[in-house]
């Protein structure tokens, strides 16, 4: 142990040049290891992946005259470009229910329908974590085995709940929603997507919380605090890595999804995806409505992509290898 | 609570649990019931929702006339306000201390029945409804005070547990429950029907091609989708600029299916004189007469279909199977290396049983996503030309025809394909937790 304190520091300049010369010397080795023929396979595989969507993007940003006489690939020999396509495909849709209004009905649904299950599902996954109780063990692969359930199995009796409330060998008990005359009502779809999001969030959360030092837990019981200022004060910020990246993944499934809007939006609170597949079928072969209409509502999810690829590909590790 | 002074006075020792359990079952006795009375009265049709003046349906109703914008952070702020509500609760709940033990008290009597008010309940089902709600917040009041844990112990357990299960007994345990029953029952739910429902689902055309479809597409997806991955990762691994390879490939999986289905719809494409879908482009190119993909049958548009959905799923298998090979120890290739095999022979023999597990994984994630397939259907052919699947078809009895029991047996046929699934993962799943 003496030995030990006897080394010098590293000074700042010796740790910056010793770290230059491991990432020089790892580029090196990654640079032997790889090969060409890796490389050109790779390439070609990654050109065929992304030829279908390049297609489409190429044909929302052709006038529809041409875009319904050539193949997309002509553009590169008779170029011609515009934005009226996008323009035409956010205001179509009828009086009812414009593809740019039901773009905002995907962001009213989706924003609400993410943080509320995150919240509900950290406090069990705190309680499965940190707070004895018999059971346990048993609730848990139970809530895990929801997971997996169809929601299929799930749809019909609970649109009933919403709409006809709850009527027991015909004596009523409990009323549904009248939600038919509301401008815009999301409730039956925000608890909806709530519902369906609990078992994955609890299990991804519970894996992360319980690997929570308890000696931090313990320290903070012993300052006095009980289970809600733990709760809020520790769990919360030590887990924002496990929350951020569930976050990511609930905002892009309940952002594409279809079945659960299609069952249970009302007709003027559809989600994007639901106006651009009643969309798709009036547009039939006008590719260049067709085109800009699905960029619209991919846009958000690339964006999202894109700029939080790292936590996104971190909570696809956790979900997986840990299930 | 004749024995509370009594209680009081002999805190220190531990109360029984007999007489424990003796009470909670009279008042779970108690609890039932009344739910049978309730349930077994005359219905009567015309009775009108009783509210306090405030209530879940009315807040819906109020929000939901606002604008979609403004309705996010007003229903956020509702929502953070039910969840401060509770962390205070759990924060002082379980205190020691006269003034705790009312919070407690008043607590366990008006959350059930301010709960179960919130929901309107039916004029002659009231009194039944709140007796059982104050039953219940009696007896878990009284269950928490003799807990050996101390009081306060069960009511933030409860307390903390109490949003989550509600919500899922009543959105998943119950429904679930519900459509297996509906499933015996015919079109409205009136007769009983016995397996006639399950015998439609394997005989009738649009019954049969869907469970046909259902099983082409948990065999062949997840095949193609982690082979592919696999052999992406594989490459990726060893090829120039691998992170921008591995994101074009990984894209599409952000992309909805919705989004996908439309993209390989233009892919697919097939007109009179020129062609401008890819494929019959390529088709056409090569002296070929163009094809109207999506009709082609047997089974052809099927596979179409499944191409779709493998785009999307290989970028899923090729994120994790990248990992993993990451993760298979360097020393143990360049052992392979040194032994003089081929780099082929080293990823069959060394790579490939390094990532077994995730190897399982992969597969069974996306036979999972395979088996629930909606949307591409939807969207692409909207199960015409015999390409329905079960979990689209059972979504079209139920809105196009209103056939209760033929959808609920479907759903059931799904889930009986998803079984052997569960039953795998759960046992995954046990294994980690010893």
């Amino acid at each position: 142990m003496t030995g030990m304190t006897a080394i010098p520091p590293l000074d700042a300049r010796t740790k910056r040049q010793v770290a230059r010369a491991t990432r020089r010397n790892e580029a090196d080795a990654h640079k032997r290891l790889t090969s060409r023929g890796a490389t050109i396979v790779a390439i070609l595989i990654a050109i065929v992946w992304t030829i279908p969507t390049f297609g489409l993007f190429v044909t929302s940003f052709r006038p529809g005259a041409d875009s319904s006489t050539s193949g997309w690939w002509t553009v590169f020999t008779n170029p011609g470009f515009t934005l009226d396509n996008y323009f035409t495909a956010l205001t179509s849709g009828g009086t009812a229910l414009t593809l740019g209004a039901s773009f905002i009905n995907s962001l009213a649904i989706t924003i609400p329908a993410t943080l509320i299950p995150i919240v509900i599902a950290s406090l069990v996954a705190y309680a499965f974590a940190w707070i004895d109780f018999k059971a346990k063990n048993l609730l848990f692969v139970l809530v895990f085995a929801l997971q997996i359930v169809p929601i299929q199995m799930a749809l019909v009796p609970l649109l009933s709940l919403f709409s006809r409330g709850l009527t027991i060998n015909g004596v009523g008990i409990f009323p549904g929603f009248e939600l038919r005359d509301v401008d815009h009502s999301f409730a039956t779809v925000w608890i909806a997507h709530s519902i369906f999001a609990l078992p994955l969030a609890i299990f991804l959360l519970h894996n992360f919380i319980s690997e929570i030092p308890s000696e931090v837990i313990e320290a903070a019981r012993v300052d006095g605090a009980g289970h809600g200022q733990i709760f809020f004060r520790i769990i919360i910020p030590l887990a924002m890595p496990a929350i951020a990246s569930f976050a990511i993944f609930q905002f892009l499934w309940v952002w594409n999804d279809l079945l659960v809007a299609t069952i249970f939006a009302p007709s003027t609170s559809l989600p994007i995806t639901q106006t651009l597949n009643s969309l798709s079928g009036t547009w039939g072969g006008q590719w260049y409505l067709q085109s800009a209409g699905t960029f619209i509502a991919i846009i958000v999810p690339l964006i999202v992509f894109f700029a939080l690829q790292r936590f996104f590909v971190r909570g696809l590790l956790a979900g997986a290898t840990k299930g | 609570m004749s024995d509370t002074p009594a209680a009081t006075v002999t805190k220190r020792r531990a109360p029984s649990r007999q007489t424990t359990g003796i009470v909670l079952a009279a008042g779970l006795i108690v609890v039932v019931a009344a739910f049978l009375f309730l349930i077994t009265r005359a219905p009567s049709p015309d009775a009108l929702p009783v509210s306090l003046g405030f209530s879940l349906n009315r807040l819906f109703q109020l929000v939901g006339n606002l604008n979609p914008l403004v309705q996010i952070p007003i229903i956020l702020a509702v929502f953070g306000l039910v969840v401060a509500l509770i962390l205070v609760l759990i924060e002082y709940a379980p205190r020691a201390g006269k003034g705790y033990f009312y919070l407690r008290l008043a607590a366990c009597f008006i959350l059930p029945a301010l709960a179960f008010m919130l929901l309107r309940p039916y004029q002659n089902s009231f009194i039944f409804v709140l007796l059982i709600a104050l039953v219940l917040g009696g007896l878990l009041f009284f269950a928490d005070y003799r807990s050996r844990q101390g009081a306060g112990y069960l009511f933030q357990l409860v307390i903390f547990t109490a949003p989550a299960a509600i919500l899922l007994l009543t959105g998943l345990v119950y429904p679930t429950i519900a459509t297996l029953f509906q499933s015996f029952f015919d079109k409205k739910t009136e007769n009983f029907v016995g397996l006639e429902n399950y015998i439609w689902v394997f005989t009738n055309p649009e019954g049969f091609w869907s469970v046909i479809n259902t099983i082409i597409w948990v065999l062949i997806a997840p095949v193609f989708a982690t082979v592919i991955g696999l052999a992406y990762a594989a490459l990726v691994d060893r090829a120039r600029g691998e992170k921008f390879l591995k994101v074009l490939v990984f894209m599409p999986y952000a992309i909805s299916f919705v989004g996908a289905g439309i993209i390989w719809k233009f892919v697919y494409d097939f007109r009179q004189g020129e062609q401008i879908g890819l494929l019959n482009a390529i088709v056409t190119a090569f002296g070929g007469q163009p094809v109207s993909w999506l009709d082609a049958q047997p089974l052809i548009n099927t596979f179409l279909l499944l191409v779709v959905f493998i785009w999307s799923q290989t970028a899923f298998a090729m994120v994790i199977l990248s990992s993993a090979i990451k993760g298979v120890p360097a020393e143990q290739i360049e052992a392979a290396a040194l032994d003089g095999t081929t780099a082929w022979q080293s990823f069959i023999n060394v790579t490939v049983p390094g990532i077994r597990s995730s190897l399982i994984v992969v597969l069974t994630t996306i036979a999972i996503a395979a088996l629930k397939v909606y949307d591409i259907v939807a969207v692409m052919t909207g199960g015409r030309a015999n390409t329905s699947v079960l979990g689209f078809e059972m979504v079209n009895q139920q809105q196009r025809f209103q056939s209760y029991g033929h959808s609920a047996a479907l759903a059931v046929v799904l889930f009986i394909f998803v079984l052997p699934l569960i039953i795998y993962n759960a046992r995954q799943i046990k294994k980690q937790i010893r």
